[in-house]
């Protein structure tokens, strides 16, 4: 298996001579054409097999596609399966933390929550999303945006230290051979697209074609089928590789004594290596810094706090304003078409569930019994707030308000005009959680427009964009 | 089974891996191009293409004119390997841009207007960022050269040896 696509059984290549269907005696008409048939195959099949051969004695064209081509000393096996399994460890985390991102949401609670209602037997795993603990999504989120940030230079390296495979000569040796880098298409572009589409998301650059979670949620699932079964192919050669040389040792070897890995199989090794010019100790140290420094500039806007400012270089590293409600807002009112008017002395919020509903003022809101909630607001892009104190009506309470204590969800639609997540179901433990609000201050003063007045919704381990701002009704369900 | 080996090019148990793999990617690959295909088709594989073809090729070809432009400079006197204070900083300048570009071009149309957040702090931020880096590691050269020619006065008869730009 580890053999991985390489032309089979190299050491006798004219292939052992095979009894062909015309020497069985044949006696049927219908035994004879199938013979005839069976025939024809075997002689085609000898004549590709022959015509490989003749291909596979041709010379590789100039440049990239000749093994002399590729010159750097220290590229081989044992470099790329050092960056092999930092990914190993971290690409499988990053789609685990994707997938509950996607959970999150209760896309299987209504089309309103989900982006990719055609998902079929991929959202296989979904489940209630818990509120516990509170900052469940806050940190899940901020792992994931992190961490592929944080990648970044470990991937390029990886594709850097395999790149001679790219132009390997023939292309295709075989059909187990095609089929592998057919996989590897997949897999190389997978990565990059998931990468690529992430990272242009987080800074709201929407160049990319169409709706973001679906090609992010999609495009996950093709690239981790080609990562699976580059994973199982290689795994093998990955652990030798590893164990052929001492990390220890490695990173004690200076410039001087910077030799080529032995050959490989692969051809990752150069046949011409240039004179070293960096060791591996070197190269390790460079892709290292390269993702300590993307962490320095990138983490701190999920951790918040006075680390926010660290965050140099990322979206969500300041504070707009100051005062009460100068936290990260992820859409002002103005960027979604909220006008004071619309909240104004005019603005109402209807409870419905069993029985004719109501219609309440802000100021009958304010008068009924108050409850306060320290909760976090968490993007999926990845940045998030500290704890802020909220203050409002418990979705519980109005749960029974409406007539339905039980409630097994609550459809709530903003004012906002309409948009995505401008309407989204919460699930009953949501409701239920005495954590859970319809806010209608924050941190001692009212909401501002920006987060949402006359009120919104807060419920613990929620993503973002299902705490609904500018609520103007709320319909429970059983 | 050898006969199988023969015609496929590997063991059976690669084939039943591969065609699972290829149901799963049929199967998501349905869905991701179902809105905007040829789009969405252009992005993935361009993906590939744009890296493999482009951009490693581009860096390495700096790397390389770098090296040769650069390898002929010395005048005679010590020196020490001088490439990787350069590779270094500019390695670690060009990918925080390749990863935060939109921010430091402005090209993220709605973020100012989201987020309630200026984007015009970026562009400085890069490029102060990139100087502390070249910086430091012009910092780092200098201490290294001076204790070479420290070493080269001490005993002046022995070469100093240059590994970095012998070819």
């Amino acid at each position: 298996m580890a053999r991985g696509g390489r032309p089979p059984g190299s050491a006798s290549p004219g292939g052992t001579p095979r009894r062909g269907p015309e020497e069985r005696p044949a006696p049927k008409r219908l035994e004879r054409m199938r013979g005839a048939a069976a025939a024809a195959v075997a002689a085609g099949g000898a004549r590709c097999r022959a015509m490989a051969r003749r291909a596979g004695r041709l010379p590789a064209p100039p440049g990239p596609f000749r093994p002399e081509f590729w010159r750097s000393p220290i590229r081989g096996p044992w470099l790329t399966s050092v960056f092999g399994l930092v990914l190993l460890i971290g690409i499988p985390l990053l789609f685990v933390t994707g997938l509950l991102s996607y959970a999150s949401y209760n896309p299987g609670l209504s089309p309103f929550n989900d982006e990719t209602p055609d998902k079929g037997v991929l959202g296989f795993y979904l489940f209630s999303w818990p509120t516990h603990p509170y900052w469940l999504y806050r940190v899940l989120q901020g792992v994931h945006v992190t961490l592929g940030v944080v990648l970044v230079p470990v991937v390029l390296a990886k594709l850097w230290s395999v790149i001679p495979k790219l132009f390997e000569w023939l292309p295709v040796r075989s059909v187990a051979h095609g089929l592998e880098r057919l996989s590897l298409l997949m897999l190389v572009g997978g990565v990059i697209f998931e990468f690529v589409t992430g990272i242009l998301n987080i800074q709201l650059y929407y160049v990319f074609p169409g709706s973001f979670y679906r090609l992010h949620f999609y495009g996950a699932w093709v690239f981790i089928a080609a990562f699976v079964v580059h994973v199982s192919l290689r795994l093998g050669r990955m652990t030798r590789a590893l164990r052929s040389r001492s990390l220890g040792a490695e990173l004690r070897t200076g410039l001087a004594h910077t030799l080529p890995e032995p050959p490989d199989p692969d051809g990752l090794v150069p046949a011409a290596p240039a004179a070293p010019t960096m060791t591996r100790r070197g190269a390790l140290g460079m892709v290292g810094v390269g993702s300590l420094l993307l962490l320095v500039v990138t983490a701190g806007q999920s951790i918040g706090g006075r680390l926010r400012a660290t965050a140099l270089l990322a979206p969500h590293n300041r504070n707009p304003g100051s005062g009460p409600n100068a936290f990260q807002i992820n859409k002002t009112a103005a960027a979604v078409g909220v006008t004071p008017q619309l909240v104004g002395t005019d603005w109402r919020l209807g409870i419905h569930g069993r029985g004719p509903g109501l219609v309440l003022t802000r100021e009958q809101l304010l008068a009924m019994l108050q409850h306060t909630a320290a909760l976090p607001i968490a993007c999926v892009e990845g940045w998030s707030t500290e704890d802020q104190h909220w203050s409002g009506l418990r979705l519980a309470d109005l749960a029974a308000l409406a007539g339905m204590p039980d409630a097994g969800s609550v459809l709530v639609e903003s004012v906002q005009p309409p948009g995505p997540f401008t309407k989204v179901v919460l699930r009953g433990n949501q409701i239920r959680d005495p954590r859970s609000l319809l806010a209608l201050r924050v941190n001692g003063a009212d909401l501002s427009l920006d987060h949402g007045y006359p009120a919104r919704v807060i419920v613990p381990a929620n993503p973002g964009v299902n705490n609904t701002k500018w609520v103007g009704r709320l319909t429970f369900r059983a | 089974m050898a006969r199988f080996v023969r015609w496929y090019g590997s063991g059976p148990l690669h084939l039943l891996v591969l065609i699972a793999s290829f149901a799963l990617t049929g199967y998501a690959m349905v869905r991701l191009f179902a809105v905007q295909p040829l789009a969405v088709a252009i992005w993935f594989v361009g993906a590939a293409i744009l890296h493999d073809l482009i951009l490693l090729p581009l860096y390495s070809l700096a790397d390389l004119s770098a090296l040769s432009v650069l390898r002929h400079r010395s005048a005679g006197g010590p020196t020490v390997p001088w490439i990787n204070h350069l590779r270094v900083p500019a390695f670690l300048s060009g990918l925080l841009l390749l990863v935060w570009f939109p921010l430091v071009f402005r090209l993220a149309a709605p973020y100012p207007g989201d987020t309630g957040l200026s984007d015009t702090i970026y562009l400085g931020r890069w490029l102060a960022i990139t100087g502390a880096l070249f910086a430091a590691s012009a910092a780092a050269f200098a201490l290294r050269l001076r204790r070479a020619r420290r070493a080269g006065r001490g005993d002046e008869s022995r070469p100093v040896t240059d590994h970095g730009s012998t070819p």
